[in-house]
Parts: structure tokens; sequence; C-alpha cells
């Protein structure tokens, strides 16, 4: 078996593109005082970037082989 | 319906359920109907992760600083995005060696070395007493509030009334757990009721918690947007809504968190134990990866709702943040609900508590007070006959012992921190394993001595700049000590180590724990090479994709042992009738006798035994337990490493070995094509033998009778003789031209044929042959009708061979003709970079069956009339070689009783090679 197969060099790059997501600079463009449909606007992209994330997640590790 | 029995008799009835259904679930995994062996049970009980802190604290978190909470539960997610190269190896290493905790994991890497498996159980017990705290306060703090219903009052501060519930709670966690956890000892430390039980905890916590952010948000306010307009609206609050670089604190801490919790989410005690130990299949974490992190998303959604909700209910300052998930419901008197958060939080607390425990129980037992037991000559420990009450003895007093701790640890520092920061020094302690955890799968030269020195500088730095000064905190040591730093040194001060000061207190801990925990262990690791055993443990778990089965192990091991012994030794530690199975197993899966009959044991044998006693007393203690009856002579390093080298040797033998096979094979199949071909043409000579002589015989027959008659009868007629004669000469020349054609024939398909190619004008080749063949046309009163263009390219072939071939296809035409009626038409045309040439008659035709057979060997359409053949069988074989050899195609197109027409094509010389040619 291959260690570091296709499939995990998926999820490590996810893995980096979410340390991205979710540090300075990107932080720093959302932490604004506005709201989008009522909800601040950075609390919505917390959740909204985590869910796909997680979609992202799901799609690689679940394609078959 | 929140009377003082109730709430009392509630917890009482729910952790009666919960043991119900660990019942149930130990049940059915005895009658081998595992009720945990689903991705989706794994997911969930995954989710132990989400305790306390996560049902109280983060709403308290979120209440100081808007998003604080969120890294806890963002760096899990991208940790577990690395699980299917980290984890899944982790999940490899440990069931091939049989691991059964972080410690004996750490332990066994390096050398099953003891030292180091107690040093990893002492940091681990003592950087999970704040954690155990939090739990207990938690749940006292959601009790006591409570009792208090209706009316709403937070007691604060260490009231009497408090400390004691807490210890209640400690102590009766500590019954439940061990009623859970150790009723009997498993060879695999699975517990599969436990595991049940924290995935229905899992579920009801999620749901509980859904429940009260869906009714603080839709019920109590008009949803996000109305808690969100109104916090906005509040001067206070607003801020909050863009925390960074203010209340948030700076982006540097986010990361420092975000790392921290990647680290916890693998190195808690209790995710070690439910990720890698409980598992029971490697597949499982393929759903896991990202179930787990929506299961975090899901139960974080409505934790800023309920917190600004909190916070714009009550009066500022006058309610706990940590509680508001409890006090909001009561407050609006929404007694179910708060009877259900409630609930959902000890649901939280509880998993924690029970899974953390058992795992910690399980080290202490193993790598802490076991190996020194085992050591201690004059307990005779080695001569008892059975050990496995002892065993349990030694797990249920860990697990009280340490509940004990969490409760002392929650009366002397628990006051001074919020939930989520007393958990966060916890999550700062277990982060000093990475290192040494993951550098040990993938770096084959780190040492015992490296991680050893990692995990003290890291668990020093870590005990003076967060634990200490929780206990300065709490007035437990002088404050002064904080202020000042120890004997007035500044430098030195906990909380700004060296004079670096700004940052927050986890974030200095971690920076400054890290650099001492990775410096040391790979400074330390890269002074001195490993020795025998860690290169052998070392490569075991690096290269443990390389190496199949469990088989793993034994090569290592050299030395004599009795085979009874070893079944003794067994039988101590998991009694007699367990150690029977296993040995009785043992011979069945290799297809031995009864391997306890036999004296000697092999290296196989005793390497079995000590993976069984690795599974209940970890990989150190088994290894002193087996130094014991086994007379092993030591390995040096060379020799570890001859037989690591011979195992990479073989390796590539075997690759090798099965590159020549393939080889092998392919070259099988080549033969085996070459020999059916060569059958063939053998077939095919002995076939044309007897045809050609057979051929040869006609004309032979008929000269020689011929010449009899004449020989025979001197006085014939001058005009019969002429005739006879004639007849001799015909035949004579027949026979020649059919010598002629055989040897073409052989000298084509062998090659010979000596071309003598040159630039060939087609329309001359159509006049020779015209010429040539117009007695034979004459003869039988044929007509030929020539249609040639003016003008047509050359083309290069062998002169002679191509009027061979048009003289072929004109006297065929001629010969299958009815004499007198008879029409041939020859035709030159130009097609797509090719001279084509047709040959049209308007005799019989050919059927269809007959159109490919007229081109092989001897085979001939033969005259319809007569049935005899007309010639050799051999032109149309020999014009089609020849045209084909010079680069062209040759074939007939016919239907019966429309004539037929020869067609051969000859590639065109394109100019550039005319010129040269000319």
């Amino acid at each position: 078996m291959q260690e570091f197969d296709v499939r995990g060099q998926r999820l490590a790059a996810l893995c980096l593109l979410g340390l991205v997501l979710f540090s300075y600079p990107v932080l720093a463009v959302f932490n604004a005082h506005a709201t989008i449909r009522g909800i601040p606007v950075l609390y919505a992209y917390f959740f909204v970037a985590w869910g796909a994330l997680i979609a992202l997640i799901a799609l690689v590790i679940e394609r078959p082989d | 319906m929140l009377e003082t029995w109730v709430v009392i008799f509630i917890p009482f009835a729910y952790l009666g359920l919960l043991f119900a259904i660990a019942y149930y679930a130990d049940r059915r995994a005895d009658a081998g109907r595992s009720l945990i062996a689903s991705p989706y049970i794994y997911s969930l009980s995954l989710a132990v992760y989400a305790t306390a802190w996560t049902f109280y604290g983060s709403v308290g978190r979120a209440a100081e600083n808007g998003v604080g909470f969120l890294p806890i539960y963002i760096g899990p997610t991208l940790m577990i995005a690395l699980w299917w190269v980290v984890m899944r190896k982790i999940l490899r290493i440990s069931k091939q060696n049989r691991i059964t905790s972080l410690a004996d994991f750490i332990a066994s890497r390096y050398g099953k070395s003891a030292l180091l498996g107690g040093v990893v159980t002492v940091i681990a017990v003592i950087g999970i007493l704040p954690y155990i705290s939090l739990q207990l306060k938690a749940v006292s703090y959601s009790f006591n509030t409570m009792l208090q219903y209706p009316e709403l009052i937070i007691p604060a501060g260490n009231g009497p009334l408090l400390g004691d519930t807490a210890f209640w709670v400690a102590l009766f966690l500590a019954a439940f757990t061990i009623l859970f956890g150790t009723r009997h000892l498993d060879t695999a430390e699975h517990h599969e009721g436990m595991v049940a039980a924290i995935a229905f905890e899992s579920l009801v916590k999620l749901v509980a918690f859904v429940a009260v952010g869906a009714w603080v948000t839709w019920g109590l306010y008009n949803g996000f947007g109305d808690i969100f307009a109104r916090a906005a609206a509040d001067p206070e609050l607003e801020p909050m809504l863009a925390p960074f670089g203010g209340v948030g604190g700076d982006y540097s801490s986010w990361i420092w968190l975000t790392i921290l919790s990647m680290f916890a989410i693998m190195f808690l005690p209790r995710q070690f134990q439910v990720t890698v130990i409980e598992n029971k299949d490697e597949a499982h974490l393929r759903k896991a990866i990202w179930l787990f992190p929506l299961y975090m998303l899901a139960i974080n959604v409505f934790v800023l709702p309920i917190a600004f909700g909190g916070l714009l209910h009550f009066p500022r300052g006058s309610a706990d943040a940590d509680a508001f998930v409890l006090t909001l419901p009561m407050s609006q008197k929404q007694e179910l609900l708060a009877l259900v958060v409630f609930i959902g939080g000890l649901s939280a607390a509880t998993g924690m508590v029970i899974v953390e425990t058992i795992a910690l129980s399980t080290m202490v037992c193993n790598d802490l007070v076991m190996p020194v037991l085992l050591r201690m000559r004059t307990l005779r420990l080695n001569e008892r006959s059975d050990l496995t009450r002892l065993l349990l003895g030694i797990r249920r007093g860990a697990i009280v012992l340490i509940l004990l701790l969490g409760y002392l640890y929650f009366k002397v520092a628990g006051e001074a921190y919020a939930l989520v920061s007393t958990g966060l020094i916890s999550f700062a302690a277990v982060a000093q394993f990475a290192p040494a955890a993951l550098g040990g799968i993938f770096w084959k030269d780190a040492t015992r001595r490296g991680a050893l020195a990692g995990l003290t500088a890291g668990f020093a730095v870590w005990s003076y700049t967060l634990l200490l000064p929780a206990f300065a905190r709490s007035d437990w040591l002088p404050i002064g000590f904080l202020e000042h730093g120890p004997f007035g040194i500044e430098l030195l001060k906990p909380l700004a180590l060296f004079g670096i000061s700004g940052l927050d207190q986890i974030t200095h801990a971690m920076i400054w724990s890290m650099l001492a925990n990775v410096g040391a262990y790979v400074g330390v690791s890269l002074l001195r090479a490993p020795g025998a055993d860690e290169h052998r443990q070392a490569s075991l778990f690096v290269d443990v994709y390389k190496r199949p089965g469990e088989a793993g192990g034994a090569q290592f091991w050299r030395g004599t042992a009795s085979a009874a012994d070893l079944f003794n030794l067994l039988a101590r530690f998991i009694g007699l009738r367990a150690a029977g199975d296993a040995f009785t197993d043992y011979a069945r899966e290799r297809g031995l006798e009864q391997p306890e009959e036999r004296r000697e044991a092999d290296a196989d044998l005793v390497h079995f035994v000590e993976k069984q006693l690795a599974g209940v007393i970890g990989a150190a203690s088994a290894h002193i337990m087996l130094a014991s009856v086994v007379k092993e002579e030591a390995l040096t390093l060379d020799e570890v490493r001859a037989v690591l080298d011979d195992a990479s040797q073989l390796v590539v033998y075997s690759h090798r070995l099965e590159q020549k096979s393939q080889q092998l094979e392919r070259a099988t199949q080549e033969l085996r094509a070459a020999n059916e071909r060569l059958t063939e043409v053998d077939r095919m000579k002995d076939e044309f033998v007897s045809t050609v002589s057979h051929e040869l015989r006609t004309p032979l027959t008929s000269i020689r009778s011929f010449t009899e008659i004449l020989h025979d009868n001197p006085h014939l007629p001058a005009a019969e003789r002429e005739r006879f004669l004639g007849i001799v000469i015909k035949e004579a020349e027949r026979l020649t031209r059919l010598i002629s054609q055989v040897l073409d024939v052989s000298r084509l398909e062998s090659g010979r044929v000596e071309w003598h190619e040159s630039l060939i004008d087609m329309r001359e080749v159509i006049e020779d042959t015209a010429a040539s063949t117009s007695q034979l046309f004459r003869e039988r009163n044929v007509l030929l009708e020539r249609s040639v263009p003016a003008r047509v390219p050359k083309v290069k072939a062998d002169l002679d061979r191509i009027v061979q071939v048009v003289v072929n296809l004109l006297s065929n035409a001629v010969k299958f003709i009815e004499p007198g009626r008879g029409r041939v038409e020859i035709s030159l045309a130009e097609e797509g970079g090719f001279l084509r040439l047709d040959v049209r008659d308007n005799g019989p035709g050919i059927s269809l069956e007959h159109q490919e057979l007229i081109f092989e060997k001897f085979r001939q359409a033969g005259d319809p009339l007569t049935g005899k053949p007309q010639g050799s069988g051999l032109g149309l074989y020999i014009s089609r070689r020849i045209v084909e050899h010079s680069g062209g195609r040759l074939w007939v197109s016919s239907r019966p009783g429309e004539g037929a027409c020869f067609s051969f094509t000859l590639p065109l010389v394109n100019e550039a090679t005319l010129g040269k040619a000319a």
C-alpha cells in the first residue's frame, strides 16, 4: 500500500487550504462590521468556509478509487 | 417538574440507561455480533471530543470574545484531513503491535522503553487533571444550579456545598467508570460497551445543544438576524462582531489555538483510545474523516446565538456566561428544556471522564505501576499464579486516584479560570506528545534519549508557564512569583519568559514548550545513533506498510524458552482458559501440533506470547515479563541491521524474481507462438510438396504416354506423329512453366529474389505485354481493348516482374473467357497517390467464396464448364507477392456471370525522390 497516495496528497492540500482560509490575512478580510442577511460577515464566513471544506474532504475521501 | 428529587434521580436514571446500553453491547460483542462495527458509531464515538467544555464552555468563551471558541474545532477538521496518511499508519502500527494506549505506543516505538512509557504516563495524568476538574466543575455547577430552581442563583466561589458536590460527583463517576471499564480484562483492551455508550452520549449532547440553540434563536428571539441586529445595536457587544485585533485577540494566538487543537485531537489519551485502540476496522476511518468534522460544525452553529442571547437577556455581569445554556431556559421556566440541557451536559462530561480515566488507568497500570512491581524482586510477582485480579485492582485504584486528583485540582486551581481556559492547559500538555509520536512514525533515526529529552523539556516548560501560574493565581503559591519572577529574576517570569511579553498565556507557553520539546528531541536524537532495540522498533513502525501481516518482529528474536513456561506466563495474566484458547488458536492458525506439548519454543511462539501479553500489560511490561522466562541472547545493533538489510534485500530479490518470471512467461508465450507457426509452415510445406508432385506428374504422365506411343509405333502416319509431338512439346512447356513458377514461389517466400527496381512507364508495360500476348488473343479470338491516358507518372518497380504480373492477368482473362465473343479491357488510371491498372473481362466471373481463395497457392476457380483446372494455380499468388513487395495491392472484384475485374495498384514516386532518382 502506498503511504502517500493521490487521495492522501489531495487531503493534505485541503489541510493547507484550510490553514490559509482560517488565518491571517484571509480572516482580516472578513473581520468587518458588516452583515450579510443580518448575520455578521465574519460569522457567516466561518461557517460557510468550514462547511465547504468538510464537503471537499468528503468528496475526496468518498470518491471511488 | 424540577423538584429536588427529580434533579437527583435523573442523573442516576440516565447513567443507568448508559450502563444498560454498554451491557447490551458487551453481550453482543461476546456473541460475535458487534454493535459498534460501523463507521457511523465510530464517528460518533470520536465525538467524545466534545465535552462539558464544548457544551457549556464554548458559549462562555464566545461571550467573552466572539469567535474565540472556534479554533478548537477547526483545528481538528484540518488535522483530520491528514488522517488518511497519518492515522491510517498509526492504526496499522497499533494493530500489528497490539498497542494498548498512547504511552504504550510511544514506549514501543523507542525500543519498548519502560522509562519512556512511565514519563508519558506521568505527563498525561498531570496534564489531563485540569481537564477532568473542568468536567467535575461543570457537572456540579449545573447540578447545583438545577437544585436552586426556580431561583436563578449562580453559586460562586469555593462554597462548601459546591466543593462537596464536586467531591461526590468525582466519587460517583469513579464508581461508574470502574463498573464500566474494568469488569474484566480484555487482551486487546477493547471496551465495546463503553464505545456504544459513548456514541449514544454523543447523540444526546448534540440533540440537547441543538434543541436549546434553536429555542434561543427562534423561541426567545426572532432568528439569527434578530439576535445579531440587537447585538450590533449594543455598544458593549458590537466590537465582538468583528473581534480580531480587539476583544478576540490577535491572529497569532488564533493560529496557536488551531495548532494546539490539531495535536489534541490525536494525542488526548481518550481520543487515542477511541480512535486507535477501540477501532474495529481501518475502513471506518473513511467515513469518520468527514462525519466527525460535520458533527463539530453542527454542535457549534448555535454557540454564538446562545452567547449573545444570554448577554442581551441577563443584566450585564449578573450571570456566568459558562452557564447560559442552562440558565436561559430556566429563566423562562422552560423546565423540560432545562432538564434536556442538564442531561446533555451530563452526557458531555461523563463521556469524557469515563473514556479519559479508562485510558489513563490503562496507562498507569501498564506503563507505570506494573514495570515497577515486576522489577521488585522481593514481591515475587513472577511466581504468582494469577495476576488478573492484581491488574484489575491497579486499574480501579488508578481510576479513583485520577478522579480524586482532578477534584483536588478543581479545589486548588479550578475557580480561577473559565472552563475553556482550564481545558486549554490540558491541551498544551498533550501537545507535548506530538513530536515524539509523529516523529516516531516517519523518522527512523529518532532515539529513545531524544524522545525522553523532548518530552521532559516540553513538560517542564509547560509546568512552569501554565501549571505553576494556575496555582499562583489561586493563592497556593505566592503571587509575587508571577509578577517579579522566581527570586526576583525578571527574566524568568513564568508568563513572560526571557522578557517575551504581549502574548496570551497559551501562545506564550506553546511557543516556548514546543521550542524546547522539538529542539531537545531532534538535537539529542542526532547526538547518538539508535541502539539495536530502537532500530528494530523504528523499522517496525516507520516501515509498517512494507512488512506484511503480524509476523513482523519474530525475526529479531533469538534465544531459548520452553513452551510450558510461556504458557504459564500467559495464563498468569489472562487466566488459564483464555491462555489455553490463545495457544489453541495459535496452533490452528499455523497448522501445528499443540504448542504446549512441545518442549522448545521457537521465535514465532515467543513473539506471539509477547504480543498477547502486550495487549494486557503493555509492550514495556510484557518485555520485562518475558525476559524472566526466556533466555534471550541480545541481538547486537549490527545483527539487527543485518536482519533489516536481509529483509529489504529479500524484498528486492523477490521483486527481481517476479520480473524474471514475468519475462520467462512472455518468452514462453513467444516460443509457443513460434512453435505454432513452425508447425503450420511444416504442414504447408508437406502440402506444397505433395501438390507440386501431383502437378508435375500430370504433364509428365502425358509426355511419357505420348512418347511411348511414338516409340512403340514407328510407322505412325506423319500427321498423327506430328500431333503427338505437338502435345509432347506443349506439355513440356507447361512443365517448364510450372517448375519456373515453383522456383519463383520458393524464392519469393525465402526472400532470395533479386529486385531490379527502376522507374518504369506503365504505358510501355501495357504495350509490351499486349504485343507478347497478342498471339494468345488471336488464337482464342478475343478482343483486347486498351484505355490508357496520354500521360501517366512513372512508378518505381522491377520491370520484368511487373510485366510478369500483367501477362499473368491477361492470360488468365483469356483463358477463362468464351472464345469468339470475349472482350478484355485493360485500363490505367491515377488514384490517390497510386497508379491503378484494371484488367476487365466478360467471362463467367468468380463466385464470392472463391475470390480470396484464388490468391492462395495451387488454388484455382477452375473451368466452371469442365471443372478441369487450366493452370498451375501459382500465377495469382506470385503476382500478389510481387505487387505487395512493390508497395501496392492486388485484388479482384467480380460477380458470377458478369465477368471479373483484376486490379492492382503501385505507389507513385513523389517528385522529390523522382528528382533524386533522375
